[in-house]
């Protein structure tokens, strides 16, 4: 009986040794794959000012420019992913019309961030919202939370992807404030398309920068402020 | 000495069945394959709806397998003899709903091939990571406690276990209710009432699902229930299904305090074309008004009776489960409050969906996990209650 114990016992420690050996490697790998962003400074804090009085309601430039910076396909279909759209508004009380573009907010205290079961939507130092596209398991939870609608899920397998900006089918994405132009120091794309001048990029924590100074000094609005997630996309003229 | 030849044809009936739950369990392996490959495209799920049938079903199945403990606590924690002859099948239920709604959860994920990634990348404050400790300590602690009660030697802590197990599932359906009443942007969630509200559905629920199994499980082994144990059993089912009309009319009511709720109430209630059917015919009607007459009305209440209430009531929770998750997703997101919006990704639109076949498949598939775990125990180990042939509670 004890005999058979002393078995069993040996023939689990060496079965155990054997699957942390097997496993060890990938795990190692797997870590190194998933080192998390770097040079992202908390000292910054990137945001738009978005001048609706300046944006035109048949303008389409911004989502144009985004589309094709991060190859989307443009598609307005219910399962196309879709990260900025203009948004028409009429104020019910005297009927003024708006138009303005809409995105991921990138809030300070975003609810998408702490509803993700996995950590794959995370807030970089810098203030940008991302998802980590090897992280996202595609419960849309995210979606759920969100309450500007900011994101969309990939249903279906992409082709033609823009290398800077990788996608994946079952899993979600947004907005990225086109991170991988602000690492080279370029401005979003939207931003850049706008001949209006309506989207203003900046960092909203540098004293010398014009969103710094027009924020304190042109009124502006957070949507959905009474949430309290304090967003680094702001609205004048609203 | 029972007929060789009936004994065959039941045999043979079993296998029918189990090839039946096999054959629904294959349809949903086929639908996760065809929504690997192709992506979620081929499910009616949008960017506007996505959460859909397949968190039906998932949903009832977890709330239910919840609620089914129920019958094993009223014995365990409360002593009372009839519902401890019942609790082992009860925790059985427990489990066999718990794998077939968690099954449906995860394979209905864009990536389920990254759950492991939930467990490596733990986020502390996500409700749906609470929710997997809480399931899979759920399914440990019912494994603990049925084997309390069926291994002797462990008898000494069934009570322990019994109570813990009675602990685990209020904070479950409490993890329930909160994936959704965290969710404060959206008009039809984000309302405090809602854990307590799924801790009663989760009763009635479960109780319905506990009576169809036993009153199979009677006639198929040609047993009659003792018409005492049904009286008791038909009127808790009557308590628990007042009790959750209760809270969720207490919902409605609330949300339409609010002005700012008022217009999506008057959507699920009034305007909104399937979605207040659903909730009227399907849960009002058929899930409760008719169930309690056929429970209490003079005359009825009869064990046939008692098994049509507990089906209509398991029907009623799919219509409010499908009024609650996809309704509530459908009304638009009130992105502008004070203004009338459009776009062209569907800002003030109510969102159309149409579920798919597969949508379907899979969570008929969740369902069969559950038949399947459910008839082969039966058939293995001995779940049949044993009743002492008098009540002394
Ligand atoms: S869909 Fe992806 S990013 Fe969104 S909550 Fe789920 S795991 Fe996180």
């Amino acid at each position: 009986m004890s005999d058979t114990n002393t078995q069993r016992r040996e023939f689990l420690k060496t079965s155990l040794g054997a699957a942390a050996v097997a496993i060890a490697p990938g795990m190692l790998l797997y870590s190194t794959a998933n080192g998390k962003t770097e040079g992202a400074s908390s000292q910054v804090r990137w945001g738009m000012l978005i001048d609706t009085t300046q944006c035109k309601p048949d303008c389409n430039d911004c989502v144009t420019a985004c589309n094709t910076e991060n190859g989307l396909s443009g598609g307005k279909s219910a399962t196309d992913s879709q990260w900025i759209r203009k948004i028409e508004i009429k104020d019910v009380s005297n009927g003024r019309v708006t138009s303005l573009p809409m995105m991921c907010q990138h809030c300070e205290h975003p609810p998408c961030v702490d509803v993700c079961p996995t950590q794959a939507s995370f807030k970089r130092a810098d203030g940008i919202v991302l998802v980590d596209r090897h992280l996202c398991i595609g419960c849309r939870y995210c979606m759920m939370a969100c309450p500007y609608k900011a994101r969309s899920f990939v249903h279906e397998t992409l082709t033609d992807q823009n290398p800077d900006v990788p996608r994946g089918k079952g899993t979600v994405e947004a907005c990225s404030l086109c991170v991988h132009r602000i690492d080279k120091g370029q401005i979003p794309a939207c931003a850049e398309a706008c001949q209006n001048k309506a989207i203003l990029f900046g960092n909203l924590n540098d004293t010398n920068s014009e969103i710094y100074n027009k924020v304190r000094s042109v009124a502006s609005k957070q949507i959905r402020a009474d949430l309290q997630l304090n967003t680094g996309v702001r609205y004048q003229g609203l | 000495m029972a007929d060789l030849s009936a004994l065959r044809s039941m045999n043979r009936l079993f296998y029918v069945l189990l090839a039946f739950g096999g054959l629904a369990a294959l349809g949903g392996a086929y639908a996760v394959y065809m929504m690997e490959h192709h992506g979620h495209i081929i499910s009616g799920m949008n960017n506007q709806i996505v959460w859909g049938m397949p968190h039906v079903f998932a949903i009832f199945l977890i709330v239910a397998a919840s609620g089914v403990l129920n019958v094993a606590s009223i014995g365990s924690v409360f002593g009372k003899a009839i519902y401890k002859a019942r609790a082992p099948l009860a925790s059985l239920l427990s489990i066999a709903m718990l794998s077939g709604g968690l099954a449906v959860l995860m394979l209905d994920l864009g990536r389920p091939d990254r759950i492991i990634v939930a467990a490596t990348h733990y986020n502390l404050t996500s409700v749906f990571a609470w929710n997997v400790v809480l399931y899979s300590g759920m399914f440990s602690l019912v494994i603990v406690y049925l084997w309390t009660m069926m291994e002797r030697r462990m008898n000494v802590f069934n009570k322990a276990a019994g109570l813990a197990v009675f602990v685990w599932r209020f904070v479950l359906t409490t993890g329930t209710g909160l994936i959704f009443a965290f969710l404060t942007a959206r008009q039809a969630y984000g309302s405090a009432l809602l854990p307590p509200m799924f801790i009663v559905l989760s009763f009635a629920w479960g109780l319905a699902v506990f009576h169809v199994v036993q009153a199979v499980i009677y006639v198929w082994n040609e047993k009659k229930l003792d018409p005492e144990i049904l009286q008791r059993k038909k009127n808790l089912l009557g308590v628990f299904v007042i009790g959750s009309l209760y809270m969720v009319a207490t919902y409605h009511f609330t949300n339409m305090y609010f002005a700012h709720q008022h217009g999506f109430e008057l959507f699920i209630l009034r305007d909104g074309g399937i979605y207040p059917n659903l909730f009227w015919w399907g849960y009002v009607v058929l899930g409760n008004v008719l169930p309690l007459l056929l429970i209490y009305a003079p005359g009825l209440g009869k064990s046939k009776c008692v098994m049509a209430a507990a089906l209509l009531v398991v029907l009623g929770a799919f219509a409010l489960l499908y009024v609650f998750i996809i309704g509530g997703q459908a009304y638009p997101l009130n992105i502008f409050p004070g203004y009338e919006v459009s776009s062209s990704f569907a800002d003030g639109q109510i969102a159309s969906y149409t579920p798919s076949i597969y949508e379907f498949l899979l969570g008929f598939g969740g369902l069969a996990i559950a038949f399947i775990i459910t008839t082969v125990s039966v058939r293995v180990l001995n779940f049949m209650p044993q009743d002492k042939p008098y009540i002394s509670d």
